[in-house]
């Protein structure tokens, strides 16, 4: 008896959940993944880690049932199972939680919770809706089953995604990229929602890009490159560097280079900026500020600070309140206001305006149409007035797959085929590519791997040498400490301090996000 | 007060037709196809209807009254049905392009009933037309031509069973979209087909199953028009078409609901028909030239109530967001 305690006690943690065992998968002429072998274990948390495009999607959507291996075998619990669609994988006790996420935005909460789930022929929502909540207090989340998936935020629809799973009662978990968009508060209640799941027994894979947060979570990472396993790795030894050297295959050196600013001139000054929202609520209120060219300032705050309004306003796509003044001050030019100013006006005036969205590819971007072809949607107003000039898109298009490294087949392939990381890198390229005198990006590395990330700073430091006022709004504020000169922090639609990157610490940035004037006031 | 409730009247029969045309095309799009072949469907289903009709009565001296009803019935919603089965086959598996293999069931489903009707027309020896006066007469059988109840009873009693069946349909339809398992998983499949697959829904059967009963309503709904509309007859020339698109609009004036369907539908019939019946009612002539202007208001209507739609925002009242959208697991 003792003995087969024994036995099964240190079963628990190694028993295999999932095995894979030589899986190909080719899209045409792209293999996404090639002879993969790996294998998950019963309660653990595993990272998957690999750049974009190297096939982490792919191989989960395998396991999911959206795409069926060329070769290879999956192992289930020890069986042999042959997943053909996404009814089998939950019938095996797999969900996945996709990187776009899958929801009808005209149903409610419970509505797409109960979609496609077999039981009685009548739609019961009262039943559902109590388990619904029952799983909500067992996890630690809050939902409301009535609320229409469309006036969600991004967050809410990913709580929604993962009482989705819960509530098919799977076993083995898969988040993809589920941290790309959300805030480092809701980040951690995630995580602790997971460390819950993984006490009750169940395997959960995840895959992300903040390395921080794989050494946070994640018990084993398991590391692909160019669709091929490498290695799978104990988190206990392994710190972020090893982890994104063996990611990326070669030496890596991680700290972003801050050069000091050289010939600093202002290039925008905005003063009393307010802007309202649709339903009267204050957006912005009296924002008043300086940038200069050869610098990066970067912006900080908590999200729905305003970050948004803020650089739509200087974009001239934001009705701002009267009164509201932002004075640009070109080159060897006189000073423009550029308040009342269309967009195409202000672009045409070198102020460029990068901003990723939440959904990713919801903006920006055409699906359908290939690299240059979207190149190309930028600069319509230029050139002949009838014929397409391929030539210069193309061009840039090159170039800015080489600068970043975009993984795909051709320049005409449609962007929606590429990986979600790739298709990113498209759209942050198109904006730096266009050599602006002011360079507004937001979000710009949001589900970008390691070394993309950092040939992204590489260029907006490029950019700055170049005398560029480059404005840089992101989540991260390690990476705002270590890029940005100066930092400006946004508190609920007010300008709660300006602070000096070099000396400021995170505590200090995070006082501030949460209390306008932060550690003074 | 006679020539209003003859408007009236005329209005319920021809918005019947609409309405099962519309309820038909409802089916389709809410599986995120849009079918522009209800035309032919109708055509199809209303030929196959009457000539089953037509020969049944030819072959027996004393017709059984359920087959009268059955025989027809049947007839018009398989034959439209293969139409639809057709259209999925085109459209779902090979992935063909929507508004092209419908139109092109426009005018393979005229086509049929044109070559057919000439068919017939040559069994009768009649220039014009041939009747199915017996399935007619057990199709038109109303309360009120028994016992004349008057206004009341002209407006509301006086029709085939088929009418009020139209009606029933509508509910049904309602209730199986908004509260059963499988209306929400069709739905579902119309709104975004990835996230229903997903979510474990087989959505090509769904696709095929919407397209082929949807297309089965509209031939019932061709079926009625020559039987109550035409009484019987079916001639050489009829505007079973016109009624097809106007379906098709309606669908769209509905905001892809059943519900609305029903007063819709004869709304539609009525402004359809205000041209003709206006000037007897109030006494003014027109030209007929502005008489067929007249009959534009539906196709106006919906224009205008797409407008109005699209201003309002109200996302509930758009139609299914991958309406007409071909799909694929491994595309993305
Ligand atoms: N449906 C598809 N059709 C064609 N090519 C595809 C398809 N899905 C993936 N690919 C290709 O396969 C490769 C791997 O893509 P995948 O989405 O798995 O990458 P990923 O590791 O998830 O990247 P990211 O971190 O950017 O999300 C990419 O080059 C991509 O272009
Ligand atoms: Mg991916």
């Amino acid at each position: 008896m003792l003995f087969y305690y024994a036995k099964t006690g240190e079963g628990m943690n190694n028993e295999i959940a999932v095995k894979l065992t030589g899986i190909t998968k080719r899209f045409g002429t792209v293999t996404a993944n090639s002879g993969v072998t790996m294998d998950v274990r019963r309660g653990e948390v595993l990272a998957l880690l690999g750049e974009n495009g190297s096939g982490k999607t792919t191989l989960m959507n395998m396991l999911s049932g959206i795409y069926f291996p060329d070769e290879g075998e999956i192992e289930i619990n020890g069986k042999k199972a042959s997943i053909r669609s996404p009814k089998d994988a939950f019938e095996l006790g797999i969900g996945m939680i996709h990187q776009h996420f899958k929801l009808v935005d005209v149903f409610t909460a419970a509505e797409n919770v109960v979609l496609g789930l077999p039981g009685g022929m009548l739609l019961n929502l009262r039943e559902a809706k109590e388990k619904i909540r029952s799983i909500c207090e067992k996890y630690g989340f809050e939902t409301d089953p009535d609320k229409k998936v469309y006036s969600m935020s991004v967050s809410e629809k990913q709580t929604l995604e993962i009482i989705k799973v819960l509530y098919r009662g799977a076993d083995i978990l898969i988040l993809d990229e589920p941290t790309a968009v959300l805030t480092p508060q809701e980040t951690e209640r995630l995580f602790s929602v997971i460390r819950n799941m993984r006490a009750d027994g169940k395997s959960i894979i995840i895959i992300t890009h903040k390395l921080h947060e794989v050494m946070e979570i994640s018990d084993r990472v398991a590391i692909l490159r160019r669709g091929e396993y490498i290695t799978t790795l104990e988190t206990k030894d392994a710190d972020e560097k090893t982890l994104a050297e063996a990611m990326v295959g070669e030496k890596l050196a991680l700290n972003i280079d801050r050069p000091q600013p050289k010939g600093v001139v202002k290039r925008l000054s905005v003063k009393d900026l307010s802007c309202v929202s649709a339903d009267g609520v204050p957006t912005l209120s009296s924002v008043s500020f300086d940038a200069f060219g050869g610098e990066i300032l970067g912006i900080a705050g908590i999200s729905g600070c305003g970050q948004k309004e803020l650089l739509e306003s200087i974009a001239g796509l934001q009705k701002t309140e009267p009164g509201s003044s932002i004075i640009y001050s070109p080159d060897g030019g006189e000073d423009e206001e550029l308040v009342g100013k269309s967009p195409r006006e202000i672009r045409a005036l070198g102020v460029a305006l990068s901003f990723v969205p939440e959904d990713r590819l919801g903006m920006g971007l055409v699906g359908s149409m290939g690299m240059t072809d979207n190149m190309m949607l930028k600069s319509y107003g230029e050139g002949s007035p009838v014929f397409l000039h391929k030539k210069e898109p193309q061009d840039l298009a090159e170039s800015v797959r080489e600068d970043l490294g975009v993984v795909t087949p051709s320049l005409a392939t449609p962007v929606r085929r590429l990986s979600g990381g790739n298709v990113q890198k498209v759209l942050v390229g198109r904006e730096i590519a266009e050599a602006p005198s002011v360079l507004m990006t937001a979000y710009a590395v949001r589900g970008l791997d390691i070394n993309t990330s950092y040939a992204i700073y590489d260029l907006l430091n490029e950019q700055k040498k170049k005398g560029v006022a480059v404005i840089y709004v992101g989540e991260d504020i390690d990476v705002l400490l270590e890029l940005c000169d100066r930092i400006l922090v946004l508190c609920g639609g007010r300008v709660s301090g300006i602070v000096d990157a070099r000396s400021a610490t995170k505590e200090e940035i995070g006082l501030y996000m949460t209390k306008v004037g932060g550690p003074n006031a | 007060m006679n020539s209003l409730i003859s408007w009236i009247h005329s209005s319920i029969i021809y918005g019947t037709v609409i309405m099962f045309g519309a309820l038909g095309e409802i089916m389709t799009e809410k599986s995120g196809h849009l079918n522009l072949g209800v035309p032919g469907l109708m055509y199809l289903g209303g030929f196959a209807g009457f000539a089953s009709a037509f020969v049944y009565e030819r072959s027996t001296d004393n017709p059984n009254t359920l087959l009268l009803i059955l025989i027809p019935l049947l007839c018009a919603f398989l034959a439209a049905m293969l139409g639809g089965l057709l259209y999925s086959f085109l459209t779902v598996t090979l992935r063909a392009n929507q508004n092209v293999t419908g139109l092109a069931l426009t005018s393979l489903g005229v086509g049929i009933g044109t070559f057919g009707s000439a068919r017939l027309l040559s069994v009768t020896g009649s220039q014009s037309y041939s009747v199915a006066s017996a399935t007619s007469a057990v199709y038109t059988a109303n309360i009120n031509s028994v016992a004349n109840l008057g206004a009341f009873g002209q407006i509301f009693l006086s029709y085939g069973f088929l009418t009020y069946a139209a009606v029933l349909l509508a509910v049904l339809l309602h209730l199986f979209l908004m509260h059963t398992r499988r209306g929400l998983n069709l739905r579902a499949v119309g709104e975004n087909p990835g996230t229903a697959d997903a979510a474990g829904i087989n959505v090509t059967l769904y696709k095929y199953i919407a397209t082929c009963f949807g297309g089965g309503i509209c031939g019932i709904g061709g079926f009625y028009y020559i039987i109550e509309y035409s009484s019987g007859k079916w001639s050489s020339q009829n505007s079973l078409e016109a009624v097809g698109w106007l379906a098709v609009a309606l669908v769209i004036f509905s905001t892809w609901k059943p519900k609305n369907a029903i007063w819709a539908s004869y709304l539609f019939a009525l402004l359809f028909w205000m041209a003709t019946n206006l000037p007897t009612l109030t006494g003014i002539r027109i030209a007929s030239s502005v008489t067929e202007l007249l009959k534009m208001t539906p196709y106006i209507v919906t224009i205008l109530v797409l407008i109005i739609a699209s201003t309002r925002k109200k996302i509930e009242n758009r139609g299914p967001a991958s309406l007409g959208l071909s799909y694929f697991r491994e595309e993305r």
